[in-house]
């Protein structure tokens, strides 16, 4: 589904992502986390090509993003994005927030991409608030319908960059339940965070990134359990330590 | 002790009445039809200004510079004594059977007022967050359809205090057109002062009514602000 191979990326002299060879199969969750700077926000944005690479191969869905023939709209409309600002779009409301892309795009019929867009509004608990602006919402709704709005494409590929970094804690729940029932669904997602009770419960693999390099990939209980670089068990130890130690999520 | 006999009878009543009633309504048409051109013209010299190839940027970069940069009673000679010499003869007799003084004073006011509003609603754009756009090219909209649905409607909302004071310029650098026989309120009130010698009743008159059409755009603007603001504010 995903396929990234020796692809590398420089920010002028600063080399973010280096050497990355990743495959993501179709219905897989994939976490990505890592210290921040790691260059994993930049790594999940080059899956729809926000940031281009510099060099190496990316075929995603079949497209490969370094050929220039590719429409990279058409591709875009493949893959929902789920930014960690939300970034839902002020002037519209809710169901026409959803409804946009498919119309305009897709184009899907009002009536039925309005009922579309109601269904989803259910499946993320937030149907009474059709009609209502982003600014009237909280942080967590607003990431809800952010969501809704990645759904309404019928997208094969999620990707969420720091979904809740932006939330208040208690908002937190609400989108990562959210986050859970698509997994069950066997949506293929990407998605960068902190949230590592996410990770163990969600994730069928864990990616951690340095300093632009993929240092460690396994299996949630593998990483959690027995990290085997030394860099992962520090990043696991200052995120952990505090509360529980680092064994609090390896049971 | 002044000798002067004010008479507004003679202004709001009977044939100079009507005169410049059929001023007003020139004037109406001319700032009404200005300001929906011009407000679309400098939607698109806004975009071409932004664009990503040089060349259209250039393009509307001259156009700006050339038409912020010269006097507009130049610019309304230009298209009323200039224009038909490189126009094809048939759009000359077009305009000349419709009324081609008209059509001059239009062009140069849209023109002339567009490279204002351009630079206003680029500046709108340019303080709406990247993030935007970033979101509507994820979503799978060109950047030309982003554009369209997500950054102009909201640039445009913030840029509503600006668009109304070029939108009043419009209508009141419309007597302007009177230099070139347009029919509209002023030329209809220096009319009236040529035939009655009543000066100062006659260009009151034509005060009150400038005031009052701007007064009046001012507050339907204000309305549609105050309506749509309060509930689109950036989240």
């Amino acid at each position: 589904m995903i396929q990234f191979t020796g692809v590398h990326k420089w920010f002028k002299q600063l080399h973010v992502l280096n050497d990355i060879n990743l495959h993501v199969t179709p219905g897989e969750v994939m976490v990505v986390c890592g210290p921040s700077g790691s260059g994993k926000s930049t790594l999940i944005r080059t899956i729809n090509q926000l940031e281009p690479i510099d060099q190496g191969s990316l075929v995603v869905d079949d497209m490969d993003l370094s050929d220039k023939k590719t429409d990279i709209n058409k591709l875009r409309a493949e893959i929902g994005f789920v930014f960690q600002q939300f970034n839902l779009y002020p002037h519209l409301t809710v169901i026409n927030n959803i409804t946009l892309a498919p119309i305009k795009i897709r184009n899907t019929p009002k009536k039925e991409a309005e009922e579309q867009a109601m269904q989803l509004l259910i499946r993320v608990g937030l149907a009474e608030k059709r009609d209502a602006y982003p600014a009237q919402l909280s942080g967590g709704q607003q990431q809800r319908v952010a969501i809704a709005r990645g759904l309404a494409m019928r997208p094969k590929i999620m990707l969420f960059d720091e979904p809740t970094s932006a939330l208040d804690p208690e908002m937190i729940g609400e989108v990562l339940q959210v986050m859970q029932d698509l997994a069950k669904t066997g949506m293929t997602m990407v998605v960068v965070t902190h949230e590592m009770g996410f990770a163990r419960e969600v994730a069928h693999r864990v990616v951690f990134m340095d300093a632009g390099t993929i240092l460690e990939e396994a299996k949630p209980k593998d990483f959690f359990c027995n990290p085997q670089h030394e860099r992962a068990k520090q990043f696991l130890n200052q995120l952990l330590t505090p509360m529980h130690g680092a064994g609090a999520l390896c049971d | 002790m002044l000798s002067y006999q004010f008479d507004w009878s003679i202004i709001l009543s009977g044939k100079y009445f009507e005169w410049l009633l059929s001023g007003l309504k020139v004037t109406l048409q001319l700032s009404l039809a200005g300001i929906i051109l011009s407000f679309l013209l400098g939607l698109i010299v806004a975009v071409m200004r932004m664009s990503h190839f040089s060349p259209i940027r250039w393009a509307a970069w001259a156009f700006l510079e050339f038409t912020r940069n010269t006097p507009l009673l130049v610019q309304i000679f230009f298209w009323y004594f200039g224009s038909y010499k490189f126009l094809p003869t048939a759009v000359n007799d077009w305009l000349n059977a419709q009324s081609f003084e008209f059509a001059a004073a239009l062009i140069a006011l849209t023109i002339y007022t567009s490279a204002f509003i351009a630079e206003d609603i680029r500046s709108g754009v340019l303080s709406i967050p990247k993030e935007q756009m970033e979101a509507a090219r994820s979503a799978g909209f060109s950047y030309l359809r982003s554009m369209q649905y997500i950054i102009l409607p909201q640039a445009v909302r913030i840029t509503v205090p600006p668009l109304v004071n070029q939108f009043l310029n419009l209508a009141k650098n419309s007597s302007l057109a009177m230099t070139i026989g347009v029919m509209e309120l002023t030329y209809q009130a220096r009319q009236v002062e040529s035939y009655t010698f009543k000066g100062f009743e006659a260009f009151t008159a034509a005060t009150v009514v400038y005031l009052a059409i701007s007064i009046i755009i001012t507050f339907l603007v204000h309305q549609y602000n105050e309506r749509v603001l309060k509930l689109h504010k950036a989240a």
